[in-house]
C-alpha cells in the first residue's frame, strides 16, 4: 500500500537541496527538451529503413529505432545489432555478481522493494561480513563486482562504501558501485577506494512522473540525481551507466533520453566508458502486481538493440530481473555483460545466512557456473575481467 | 534554400564555398569570385603586405569577408604575430591558421595550431585553423575556442580529392562546429562529395586557380557546392545490399 504523502509535505522536486553539489552542464536541459519533442508515432516503416541503412546511427535513427513503426522490423534490427556486437565485443561476455551491503533507505519511491515505508527485514554486513560474503564469490571464479546498497546516507555513508570498495580490491580485480548519487570529491574518494564504475538508474527521464513515484528522502531531487554519471566522471570514475526502469513511465521516451544522456556525457567526456542496463519493473515484498505493463519482451528486445545500434561501443547488462531463455538468447544479440549466482537481499553467499530482505525478486536463479556453461554452449566466452585499475 | 546559412563565429554567410585568391592573375579575382558566389575569401597575408604595386587588397571586392592566412607560420608564435599583423592592415577579424613546419608535403602542424588557435580565440579572432584530420586534434581546438574546423581533405594543392574522408566524417560527426574541408579538392565532384558526406563547407583555390578557365571553373564548383548541400540536406537515400540474407531468425525465441 503507498501511504499517502500530501502534495504539501513533499519537497520540490527539482530543488538541489543543501549539500548537494551543483555542476556547470546543459545536459539534463537538452535531454529533457529532446525527449518532450520526441513523437515517436510520426515515424515510418521508411525512416526506420532509413535509420538500418545509416552505418552511424544518428540521434534522429535512434528515435526511429525505438518508435512503434521499428517492431515489424525486429528480426532485421537484431541481425544488425548482433554483426555490430560481434564487431566490438567478439564473442565475449563480461560476468559479474552484485553485493547488497545494506538495504536500509531513507527514499520512498513506491515501486521498490527497499522503500523506507516497506516493512521488510532491514540489515547491514559490517567489515568482517563483507569479506565473508566476496570470499565466496571469489570462489566461484568471478573478478568483477558490483557494490550495492540501498540509499541511506545516514546507515551507510561514503566512508563505508569506501571501506568495503577497498575489501573489494582484495578479492576481484574490477569494482562497480550502485549507490545513491554522491558529489564529485566522494566520487573521487570512492575511485581511490578501488572502485572504477559509477551506475545510476534514472528510473524516468520524466520529471513529472518521477515527482510522483519518488514521495520523500533526497532520491526526489531529480537533477542532483540527473547529473551524477557527469560528477562521477568528473571525480575520476572510468566508467558510468545509465538506466531508465522500465514500465515505469513511457518506455520509448524513457529508453531515448536514456541514450541520449549517455550519448552526450560521451561527446562531453570522450574518454569515459559507457554502459546501458535495462531492467524492467519486478514484484517487490508486499506487493506482487508490480510488473512492466507495457514492456513486453519483444518491447525489451527492442530497446537493448536501439542501444546498442546506437552506441555500438557500450556495455549492456542484462539484468536477473529477465528469465533464463531471455538472457541466454540476448547476450548472442546485443547484451554483453551477465549476472551471475545473484542475491539481491543482504548476505547469503556461500554458506552465510542472508540477514535482510531482497530489493525484488529475480527471474534467474542460475549460480556462476551455469551461466558460464551456457554461454560456452551458445558459443561465448565468458570473461571475468580484461581490465587493470590504474 | 530558405534559412540554410553557415554560421561562423556568429557571422552569418549565405555562400558555402570559400574561394582562395593565390596562384593566378589579380585581375581575374573579381570574376571568380563573382561566378563563385563566395562570402568569403582567402588570401596569404604575406600578399597583402606587398605595398602599393600589385596588392591583393586592391582586386577584392568590396562586400566579401577577407579571410587572411598565416601562411609562412612555421609555428603558433609565428603564427599569431602573422594574425595580429592582419588585422592591423585592417583585415577584420577572421584568420585562419595554418602552421606549416615541413615544406615538402606541406601538411599542417597540429599541436602549434592548438596553440596559436588558443591565444588567437582570447584575443577575439574568429579562429579558422587548417589541421590535419585527428579527432583529438579536433576537440582540442574546440575547446581552444576555434570557431570551425577546416581538416584537410589531401595534401594542398594535390587536387587529389577527399582522401582523407572517413576521418574527415568523424569529426563531422563528433564536432558541434562547422566542419570545413580545406585543401586537396580539385575537382567540382569531389567538392559536391565533401558537402554530401555532411561539410559544412569547403575550401578550395588550387583547383580553381590552375583551371583552363577560371571564372567558369569558379561557377562550376558554386553548383556542385551547392548540389552536395542539397543532397545532404534532403537526407541520401538509403543503399541497397544485394544478395545477402539473414541467418538463422534471432528472434524466433521470442515466440518460444
Amino acid at each position: 500500500m503507498i501511504e499517502a504523502i500530501n502534495l504539501e509535505q513533499r519537497i520540490n522536486h527539482m530543488e538541489y537541496l543543501p549539500d548537494m553539489e551543483q555542476i556547470n552542464s546543459d545536459i539534463m536541459d537538452r535531454v529533457i527538451s529532446e525527449t518532450e519533442e520526441y513523437d515517436y508515432d510520426k515515424y515510418t516503416e521508411s525512416d526506420v529503413k532509413t535509420a538500418l541503412s545509416h552505418q552511424t546511427k544518428t540521434l534522429d535513427d535512434f528515435k526511429a529505432l525505438l518508435s512503434p513503426a521499428a517492431m515489424p522490423f525486429l528480426e532485421e534490427i537484431a541481425q544488425q545489432a548482433r554483426i555490430e556486437t560481434k564487431r566490438h565485443f567478439g564473442n565475449s561476455v563480461y560476468m559479474f555478481t552484485p553485493l547488497y551491503i545494506s538495504n536500509y533507505c531513507e527514499n520512498y519511491c513506491i515501486y521498490c522493494g527497499f522503500n523506507c515505508k516497506n516493512k521488510i527485514h532491514r540489515a547491514k554486513l559490517n567489515a568482517e561480513e563483507i569479506e565473508k560474503e566476496m570470499q565466496a564469490i571469489a570462489k566461484t571464479g568471478l573478478q568483477e563486482i558490483l557494490i550495492l546498497t540501498g540509499e541511506s546516507k545516514k546507515m551507510s555513508d561514503v566512508e563505508y562504501i569506501g571501506e568495503a570498495c577497498k575489501i573489494a580490491r582484495k578479492y576481484f580485480k574490477l569494482v562497480g558501485l550502485e549507490i545513491y548519487p554522491v558529489n564529485s570529491d566522494e566520487y573521487s574518494y570512492l575511485h581511490k577506494c578501488g572502485a572504477d564504475f559509477i551506475t545510476v538508474f534514472q528510473e524516468t527521464y520524466n520529471s513529472d512522473k518521477y515527482e510522483t513515484l519518488h514521495l520523500a528522502g533526497h532520491k526526489r531531487v531529480f537533477p542532483y540525481r540527473f547529473n551524477a554519471q557527469e560528477r562521477a566522471v568528473m571525480g575520476g570514475m572510468r566508467g558510468v551507466g545509465f538506466a531508465a526502469l522500465l514500465g515505469l513511465s513511457d518506455f520509448r521516451k524513457d529508453a531515448f533520453a536514456t541514450g541520449m544522456h549517455a550519448y552526450l556525457i560521451q561527446r562531453k567526456y570522450p574518454h569515459a566508458e559507457i554502459a546501458f542496463s535495462c531492467p524492467r519493473l519486478r514484484p517487490i515484498i508486499n506487493n506482487d502486481k508490480i510488473n512492466p505493463k507495457d514492456v513486453h519482451e519483444p518491447q525489451l528486445l527492442q530497446v537493448i538493440c536501439a542501444y546498442r545500434l546506437f552506441m555500438p561501443f557500450a556495455n549492456i547488462t542484462i539484468s536477473t530481473r529477465e528469465c533464463e531463455r531471455f538472457r541466454n538468447n540476448v547476450v548472442d544479440i546485443a547484451a554483453t555483460k551477465i549476472s551471475a549466482g545473484v542475491d539481491v537481499g543482504i548476505g547469503g553467499h556461500g554458506n552465510n545466512e542472508q540477514k535482510g530482505d531482497e530489493q525484488f525478486e529475480i527471474s534467474d536463479t542460475r549460480n556462476v557456473k551455469e551461466v558460464y556453461n551456457a554461454l560456452i554452449k551458445k558459443g561465448l566466452q565468458p570473461v571475468m575481467s580484461e581490465y587493470i585499475y590504474v | 534554400m530558405n534559412n540554410d546559412e553557415l554560421i561562423i563565429g556568429g557571422h552569418k554567410f549565405n555562400s558555402r564555398f570559400i574561394l582562395g585568391s593565390g596562384k593566378y592573375s589579380l585581375e581575374l579575382i573579381k570574376a571568380a569570385v563573382e561566378n563563385a558566389g563566395a562570402e568569403i575569401i582567402t588570401l596569404a597575408l604575406r600578399r597583402a603586405m606587398s605595398g602599393d604595386v600589385a596588392n591583393i587588397l586592391d582586386y577584392i571586392p568590396k562586400g566579401v569577408t577577407l579571410l587572411p592566412n598565416t601562411s609562412g607560420a612555421r609555428n603558433a608564435q609565428e603564427a599569431v604575430r602573422i594574425a595580429r599583423l592582419a588585422r592591423e592592415a585592417g583585415c577584420g577579424d577572421f584568420v585562419k591558421i595554418e602552421v606549416i613546419n615541413d615544406s615538402k608535403y606541406l601538411l599542417p602542424d597540429n599541436y602549434e595550431t592548438v596553440k596559436a588557435t588558443e591565444i588567437l580565440a582570447k584575443e577575439g579572432f574568429v579562429v579558422m585553423p587548417y589541421m590535419y584530420p585527428d579527432l583529438n586534434v579536433a576537440r582540442n581546438l574546440r575547446d581552444a575556442g576555434a570557431s570551425c574546423i577546416m581538416p584537410l581533405g589531401a595534401p594542398i594543392g594535390s587536387n587529389r580529392g577527399v582522401c582523407t574522408k572517413e576521418f574527415i566524417k568523424i569529426i563531422i560527426d563528433e564536432i558541434d562546429l562547422p566542419v570545413i574541408v580545406d585543401a586537396g579538392i580539385g575537382k567540382p565532384s569531389q567538392a559536391c562529395e565533401a558537402m554530401e558526406m555532411g561539410a559544412s563547407a569547403v575550401m578550395a583555390n588550387t583547383a580553381i586557380a590552375t583551371a583552363g578557365d577560371i571564372p567558369q571553373m569558379a561557377a562550376a564548383f558554386k553548383n556542385a557546392i551547392e548540389a552536395g548541400r542539397t543532397a545532404y540536406l534532403a537526407g541520401m537515400g538509403r543503399v541497397l545490399e544485394s544478395g545477402s540474407s539473414a541467418s538463422s531468425p534471432l528472434t524466433g525465441f521470442l515466440h518460444d
